[in-house]
């Protein structure tokens, strides 16, 4: 088994690739600089809440692309909603996929609409099981007695 | 109205600083918000800075708690409203009234006229700065907001402690 130590490097070097790669920007830093011992959760709370939400987003966005008459004001309200969200926890390329998303609803361009739309579930899908890893790798150094390094 | 636009100035040549005895060390916010991940980070932020909340997620609600919809609330005391809120921070873009309509409905009011307001919004467009602080929004910043944003905010809008 990985000894403390090797966690955190781990932990380290997994956390700065998803900057690297623009997974994750300043905000996600941000977010963990809030967390403190009144609140040792935050981060994984507020992340998902991020999950939750935009997975009833993704679905209310599908169902609507689906629609005889596509209604471009809702579905610019919940790409907007999934645009906020996403710039608020620092998930990056979900956001920038959503400016994209929202311009295709100006044009009323349905077929750019839906082709967003599979770019964003799949950013999503990407970002989603990317924290997944990190906050796993939080928890096996919590669990091996270590604590967790903080972001530079 | 001087052109800072994003980070608003400070309140030191306005009559809106909020006095000390009305909060002790403790302001109490209103933060208006629809987006469920943007009030709870609004909340952390603010508490993280000594601030009692109390959040809404809808314009409306806001009016609600403020008891600004009904006006026959003669029996509220002077006490009652300055204990009631010290400083209100909205999102812009809301469904059915916006920051903005919220704003103006503050300012209009007898009660909360001098309740600092601060705006946020994701989107920098100068028409809508303007047209905020024209209203008497004392600041408009741009989401996310950062703990720097809300100590400036503490300091500039709230008078800083010591």
């Amino acid at each position: 088994m990985a000894g403390v130590a090797q966690l955190q490097r781990q932990l380290v070097d997994y956390t700065a690739s998803l900057f690297h790669e623009g997974f994750l920007d300043d905000q996600f830093n941000q977010l963990q600089q809030l967390q403190d011992e009144s609140n040792p959760d935050f981060v994984v709370e507020v992340v998902s809440l991020f999950f939750e939400d935009s997975e009833r987003l993704l679905n209310e966005l599908a169902k609507s692309l689906e629609q005889q008459t596509i209604d471009f004001k809702r579905i610019d309200a919940h790409v907007h909603q999934l645009k906020g969200s996403s710039s608020s926890i620092g998930a990056q390329r979900v956001q920038r996929v959503c400016i994209a998303f929202r311009n295709f609803c100006d044009e009323k361009n349905v077929e750019g609409c839906q082709k967003c739309l599979q770019q964003v579930k799949h950013e999503y899908s990407l970002v989603k099981s990317k924290l997944e890893t990190l906050f796993k790798l939080e928890q096996q150094i919590l669990a091996a007695g270590g604590s967790i390094p903080f972001p530079m | 109205m001087d052109a800072a636009i994003v980070a608003g100035s400070s309140c030191s040549s306005s009559n809106k600083v909020v006095s000390m005895a009305d909060f002790g060390d403790e302001p109490h916010v209103l933060a208006v918000d629809d987006n469920l991940i943007d009030r709870k980070l609004v909340e952390k932020l603010l508490k993280n800075s000594s601030c009692k909340v109390t959040t809404a997620e809808n314009a409306l609600r806001a009016v609600e708690y403020l008891g600004l919809g009904d006006d026959k609330k003669n029996s509220t005391t002077a006490a009652d409203i300055a204990s009631k809120v010290n400083l209100i921070i909205t999102d812009y873009c809301m469904p059915g009234m916006t920051g903005y309509e919220l704003l103006k409905k503050v300012k209009e009011s007898s009660n909360f006229r001098e309740v600092p307001v601060v705006i946020v919004s994701s989107e920098n467009i100068p028409t809508r700065i303007n047209k905020c602080l024209e209203e008497g929004a004392q600041m408009f910043m741009l989401k996310p907001l950062k703990q720097s944003d809300v100590a400036k905010i503490r300091c500039d809008v709230l008078n800083c402690r010591g």
